[in-house]
């Protein structure tokens, strides 16, 4: 382990905080690999990525990680039950299929799960529905309704109700409003959440 | 990036053993020697024997990969990978390339003599498999006084040939590059190398294999190779490549001639193998494809059991041969372990062919793959 990095995006900060050093850790959606990254060499984490885009997948090989080509949905079923010590999902729920199936497929393959979701209830985004009456592009959900790679859309409201119904504790949760951690009314004022989830 | 230049002059060596009473024994139970094994090296081995990375070739292929032969034009068939500063880079790594038992490329195979007799093995050849390629090729790194192996990678045969030697020698192997491959050869497989081993077989030139300083089997093994280039392609590479294209006519002849560019190309392939390869020598490797089974009838997560080596599984998108679901099939037994593997699926239309031609994409994964490995394990 070395020191601290320096992490840009406050979401990945926030992750490689709440995670144990010399843990095993599975990122879906890892995107280029740079938190997986940060965790392997600061953390001295053993990880695995999912990725999807290839040019991604390029980028994560060059970082020295290691990744698999494929989605979110059906990667799960490969691995063993409490394989990782931290499943984590940041910014790919809303974009799977199949996200209650996921979740509860997270929470057998990982001690512990990593959820993080763009606030589809933020201020910004409620007035552009209740006062110009179109669906919202914002910042963290920057995409037209034609071409949005998210299927899924869903406030930390939602998200909490959601745990509560399927008996899945919230242990840690987190809200981001522009580049800083928020307390007050985190479902109109956050545009991101995160959750550190485990089974009940 | 470091500079990538090319290997120069190369030469192809030669190793033999197993000499009587000494011979080997191959999987179906038969004691055979000598056998010569065709080598070439790149690069040089350290002094604690820690950077050798063994190379497979495909079916056709040979152990020239690399660098040039005196007086050759073109060089050798994985020149692009191999060389200082390229993904295989000879400035770190040892990398031995491995002809296969069974070959017609300067190893012992049907068209070898048999020191008994004075004359070609032709059918008295044994059957071989991938297995005894590989038990062959361990003679050979122990010769070269190599212990232990940073990487064995392979395309299609060559795949075939890694997987078992991270299966059979999983104390010696720290890494293996499976790239368009397989567990198992399909039915699908199967059925294209017996319609390739029927064409040979049904020329009346073969003579049942005893056609050596006689008339040779051209005409059959030249279908055999045409009926394997097509499964090497796409249906878009070929069509790219080919279209509706007519050779020279203006317009389609109303009779049997061919019309067609893609007929005259399939043609030109056939002919020119013929002056290369060795008819029994295809139906002898082929064979030894169709009887490549790492599962052996059992459940794929087992054949993986007690290996610990790292993984790098490659399969590109429009390779049918070798289609990609199969490569994530093993990937999911391999995970089944806790084994560390990677997978990438390379968009290309290449087809199977596209292990030899997607050259960036591969350099790119292979050339970083291999630093982490080089990171863990030499020391």
């Amino acid at each position: 382990m070395s020191n601290p990095p320096n992490i840009n995006r406050l979401d990945h900060r926030m992750i490689f905080d709440w995670i144990e050093p010399n843990s095993k850790v599975l990122d879906l959606g890892c995107g280029d690999g740079e938190l997986l990254s940060h965790l392997i060499q600061h953390k001295a984490v053993k990880g695995t990525g999912i990725e999807i885009n290839e040019k991604a997948i390029y980028k994560c090989i060059e970082r020295g990680l290691t990744v698999s080509h494929g989605d979110i949905d059906s990667a799960l079923s490969d691995y063993s039950t409490k394989r990782f010590d931290y499943v984590i999902l940041n910014e790919s729920l809303q974009q799977v299929l199949h996200p209650e199936k996921v979740i509860i497929e997270a929470l057998r393959v990982g001690k512990k799960i990593i959820v993080g979701i763009p606030n589809f209830c933020h201020w910004r985004a409620r007035v552009q529905i209740f006062f110009r009456g179109k669906v919202p592009v914002t910042k963290e959900l920057p995409f037209q309704w034609y071409d949005t790679p998210n299927l899924r859309f869903l406030s930390l409201k939602d998200f909490r109700n959601f745990c509560r119904e399927k008996g899945i504790t919230i242990v840690e949760q987190k809200a981001i409003a522009v580049n800083q951690a928020i307390l007050f009314r985190p479902n109109v004022f956050a545009r991101i959440g995160l959750f550190l989830l485990q089974k009940r | 990036m470091p500079q990538k230049e090319n290997l120069g002059i190369v030469e192809t060596q030669f190793f033999t053993f197993a000499q009587p009473p000494h011979e080997m024994v191959l999987e179906s139970g038969v004691k055979f020697g000598p056998i010569t094994i065709a080598y070439e090296t790149y690069g040089t081995l350290n002094h604690n024997k820690s950077n050798a990375i063994l190379v497979f070739h495909s079916l056709s292929m040979d152990a020239h990969a690399a660098g040039y032969h005196k007086g050759d034009k073109n060089p050798g068939w994985w020149d692009a990978m191999i060389g200082p500063g390229k993904a295989l880079d000879t400035n770190k790594y040892f990398i031995i390339s491995s002809n296969v038992l069974g070959s017609c490329k300067g190893s012992t195979g049907p068209a070898s003599i048999n020191e008994k007799t004075n004359k070609p093995y032709g059918l008295s050849f044994p059957m071989i498999t991938i297995s005894d390629m590989v038990n062959a090729q361990k003679y050979l790194i122990d010769h070269l006084g190599v212990k232990k192996l940073l990487s064995v990678v392979g395309g299609s045969m060559g795949g075939l040939q890694a997987l078992l030697w991270v299966v059979n020698y999983r104390d010696i192997v720290s890494s293996v590059i499976a790239i368009a491959t397989n567990t198992r050869q399909t039915a699908q497989q199967i059925a294209f190398h017996e319609v390739g081993r029927q064409a040979i077989m049904s020329d009346p030139d073969w003579q049942k294999g005893d056609y050596y300083g006689k008339s040779i089997p051209a005409k059959g093994l030249a279908l055999a190779r045409m009926i394997g280039h097509i499964t090497y392609m796409s249906d878009q590479s070929m069509d790219e490549k080919f279209g509706r294209k007519l050779i020279t006519k203006e317009r389609i002849g109303f009779d049997f001639s061919q019309d067609f560019e893609v007929e005259n190309y399939l043609k030109y392939r056939g002919d020119s193998f013929v002056q290369r390869f060795d008819a029994n020598c295809y139906l002898y490797l082929s064979k030894a494809l169709d009887h490549f089974d790492l599962v052996k009838g059992g459940d794929l997560t087992r054949a993986f059991k007690n290996v610990r080596a790292n993984f790098l599984v490659i399969a590109f998108t429009s390779d049918w041969l070798y289609p990609a679901y199969q490569s994530r099939d093993m990937v999911r037994a391999i995970k089944a372990n806790d084994l560390d593997v990677s997978y990438v699926e390379v968009k290309s239309s290449y087809g199977h062919d596209a292990f030899l031609v997607e050259i960036e994409g591969e350099s790119h994964l292979i050339s970083h793959f291999l630093s982490r490995m080089a990171k863990e394990h030499i020391k």
